[in-house]
């Protein structure tokens, strides 16, 4: 498990490219920098600077090497490499809020940008005229957008929003695809189609994740409860009330087990074994802070600043020191993944590796 | 200066009934939840079975009921049987909750915290701790964000 610190300020959101030499990550402005891995360092090589409001998604093609960002401008650019230098295209959504979050489909060929208008864009680019063009899944989203994943098919989008629900909808575009095959969640798809709505009931959702055959879903929420819904069982919902503070950010490492982190600073394992959903366990290995013996001076100073004199008790023992945003698959996929990353708040990167992970934690078992 | 300076009742309107796009919560058919059984709790209260009285308190909670008296009399009764018990024995009473019923006794806690009486906040700030050693933090945001409470 490796941490870097890149900022003093958070990370809004990163993405990485397809060989996990290098991260896009936008330091809570309005730039987005890339970084490249030299040796132990990480240089900074580009920077994007185009929109002119803080970039809230970033989006790595891994095999078209593209870059789609988004941000509270209500812009998207489409990043392309020429000549080693990134050249963005201006897409227009057509929103009149801020754009929250931004997904390339698996096959590449259309992106989905979630935002505060209420609605989703589904891009697609135009070869006649040579433009993005968006298509909008506006009925029944009641709330922001806040964060969006795509099933496999390349059709399904699962949407996570502030009025408390999580939904599948279908993003299926006859201009550049065929017509989709049916999957549990449904056989008739045409764009914008609610295929799945949970019962909202909870906090809003602020992470969504399908599984990696798309038969589940898993979505955590402000209310500290993660949920997973299989499609054979459309109806059921299995939720945990966890006993932490809201999850921010959810992704499947195998088909049985997901992995959460937020406002708590630490990743946590969860499994589903298809009836409900368990606390599995803390991923976090907590640095030995050394008992130093404190001075007087510094005793009485921590009493007054802190008013404890216990030094361990106001410094996190975690990896990162604040809330973390944001988490990705690094190696594996959401099948079999064996090292994911997360950002946070603090500014910075953690990777972590699950075989060490199993092997420190004693008892850490992932189905 | 203009003459419409002199009345204020502009600023009494409610601005949200003219936001067409303003989000209104679902109708959950709340009409059959009468809250807890008074009489059962009474009497397990009567017996010294503190626990069961618990139990019973929290049976049925008016949740989804617009009537504010059901929701009332639901709280003083959980508020009776909470003032019963002694100090001592508030953990162990935790302890025999399931994780649901913690949450429905946290939000409860914080609803007598509302209407603070003789020495109901003390009271309270006992069962808060021992419920919050039981439940976790999650258990106080689920308070917080619920739409609709007891």
């Amino acid at each position: 498990m490796s941490y870097h610190s890149f900022l003093l300020e958070p990370i809004s959101c990163h993405a990485w490219n397809k060989d996990r030499t290098q991260i896009a990550l936008c330091p809570n402005s309005h730039e987005v920098h890339i970084y490249k891995k030299e040796g132990a360092k990480w240089n900074r090589i580009h920077e994007l600077k185009e929109h002119s409001g803080h970039v809230t998604g970033i989006s790595w093609a891994p095999e078209s090497n593209r870059i789609v960002t988004c941000g509270t401008d209500r812009n998207a650019y489409v990043w392309s490499l020429k000549s080693n230098v990134w050249k963005p295209t201006l897409v227009i959504l057509r929103i009149n809020r801020a754009a929250r979050c931004v997904k390339w489909s698996p096959k590449e060929n259309k992106f989905a940008v979630g935002s505060g208008s209420r609605l989703i864009s589904i891009c697609y680019f135009e070869k006649e005229n040579d433009w993005w063009v968006c298509k909008h899944i506006k009925k029944p989203i009641r709330s922001t957008i806040l964060n969006l994943d795509w099933h496999p098919n390349n059709i399904l989008l699962a949407a996570g929003s502030s009025d408390f629900k999580c939904r599948i909808f279908s993003a299926y575009i006859k201009e550049v695809e065929e017509k989709p095959s049916p999957t549990p969640w449904g056989s008739k798809m045409p764009f914008g189609e609610l295929m799945y709505e949970s019962s909202g009931t909870g906090g809003w959702v602020h992470g969504v994740c399908f599984s990696d055959s798309g038969d589940r879903v898993g979505w955590v929420s402000h209310d500290c409860t993660v949920c997973v819904t299989d499609s054979n069982k459309k109806t059921v919902t299995a939720s945990l009330n966890t006993e932490s503070l809201p999850l921010l950010t959810v992704t499947f490492i195998t088909e049985n087990s997901l992995v959460a982190a937020g406002h708590d600073c630490y990743p946590v394992l969860f499994t589903y074994d298809g009836e409900k959903v368990t606390f599995g366990w803390k991923l976090d290995i907590p640095k030995q802070n050394v008992q130093r013996g404190m001075s007087a001076l510094a005793k009485f100073k921590n009493l007054d600043k802190h008013a404890t004199s216990d030094e361990n008790s106001f410094m996190l023992d975690t990896v990162h020191k604040n809330s973390i945003s944001q988490i990705s698959n690094l190696d594996g996929g959401k099948k079999n993944c064996t090292r994911f990353c997360t950002t946070g708040m603090d500014g910075g990167m953690a990777i972590w590796d699950l075989k060490t992970l199993e092997a420190e934690l004693k008892g850490l078992k992932i189905a | 200066m203009s003459k419409n300076t002199r009345t204020d009742k502009f600023r009494r309107v409610n601005v949200d009934d003219y936001d067409e796009n303003n989000y209104v919560d679902e109708e959950e058919g709340g009409e059959n939840q009468l809250g807890p059984d008074e009489a059962e709790v009474d009497a397990s209260i009567r017996q010294g079975n503190l626990n069961a009285a618990l139990q019973a308190a929290l049976k049925n909670p008016p949740i989804n009921t617009k009537n504010q008296a059901v929701k009332d009399r639901a709280e003083s009764t959980v508020l009776k049987v909470l003032t019963s018990f002694k100090s001592n024995d508030i953990e162990k009473a935790v302890q025999s909750l399931d994780k649901n019923n913690i949450d429905l006794l946290m939000k409860y806690i914080y609803k007598g915290f509302e209407k603070p009486s003789e020495n109901s906040s003390a009271m309270l700030l006992q069962w808060h701790e021992k419920a919050l050693a039981a439940g976790g933090v999650g258990s106080v945001v689920r308070v917080l964000t619920a739409r609709k409470t007891v």
